[in-house]
């Protein structure tokens, strides 16, 4: 039993409204870190950009399952893995880059991937055209009052 | 989500409160847009001090926005963003639209 890590595994519909669901499911689920508010604010804005990703790319013209999983790692490290089985990106690389977007009509400014990959230590994508994307991020946390008192 | 407006002069405030992501972007984009094809104001500003959560949607909400403004040579300003609505700002480019911060004269009163 103690060696079984904390973990959690969400399924949302693919609707707009559920991006701030994922939001406050990520956020309550970080606070058995006891995040710093900045971090929450990270982690909130990382995991609304990766879903708002399936909602708007994933499924363009349907409802879809949009995965989430989440596990801590050691006593500090948070392990978020959002996943969807839509139409997938031909380019991971392309799609990237900031600024880059296919949906410019949309309102999209082409930087969900430069806030996750700004707001969290590390970002995978891995995606298969057809099948569906994978979006892996892992966040270590300062933990206040780790050291005592640090704030 | 709420966003009212406020017309001064050739000045059209939009002001957001609560949260700002993609779903509450829609209806943002909607009621400003139709403010600003009416009014056609020389500025628009995005009053930002109500906002408790935002993310790259918030910079496709304004860029969408100066896009309309520019037609007609509009500008548009970023008042009062949090910090961390700030930090999304700059990884966007945007820093430069965030309207004069207050001096530390004024931040003493």
């Amino acid at each position: 039993m103690k060696n079984t890590a904390n973990y959690m595994k969400i399924t949302l519909a693919g609707h707009s409204k559920n991006e701030s669901i994922a939001r406050m499911c990520a956020a309550a689920f970080a606070s058995q870190l006891d995040p710093t508010i900045e971090e929450v604010s990270d982690i909130k804005a990382a995991v609304s950009e990766a879903v708002t990703n399936c909602i708007v790319h994933a499924y363009p013209d349907s409802i879809g399952d949009i995965d989430i999983k989440m596990k801590i790692i050691g006593d500090d490290t948070l392990y978020i893995k959002i996943s969807d089985k839509g139409t997938g990106i031909e380019d991971v690389d392309k799609a990237m880059e900031p600024m880059f977007t296919t949906a410019p009509e949309d309102d999209r400014a082409g930087l969900g991937f430069a806030v996750m990959q700004s707001f969290t230590d590390s970002l995978k994508v891995r995606s298969k055209p057809g099948k569906g994307t994978a979006v892996t991020m892992i966040k270590t946390l300062r933990r206040r009052g780790r050291n005592g008192q640090t704030d | 989500m709420s966003v009212e407006i406020i017309h001064d002069n050739k000045c059209l405030t939009a002001v957001i409160t609560g949260e700002l992501d993609h779903h509450s972007a829609a209806d943002i984009r909607i009621a400003v847009e139709g403010e600003l094809e009416r009014s056609m104001p020389d500025m628009l500003v995005f009053d930002m001090d109500g906002v408790t959560f935002m993310d790259s949607s918030g910079v496709g909400l304004i860029l969408g926005r100066a896009r309309t403004v520019k037609q007609w040579g509009g500008k548009v300003r970023i008042s009062r963003p949090s910090p961390r609505a700030e930090k999304i700002l700059k990884l966007s480019g945007l820093s430069g639209l965030i309207a004069g911060k207050p001096t530390g004269k004024e931040t003493a009163k």
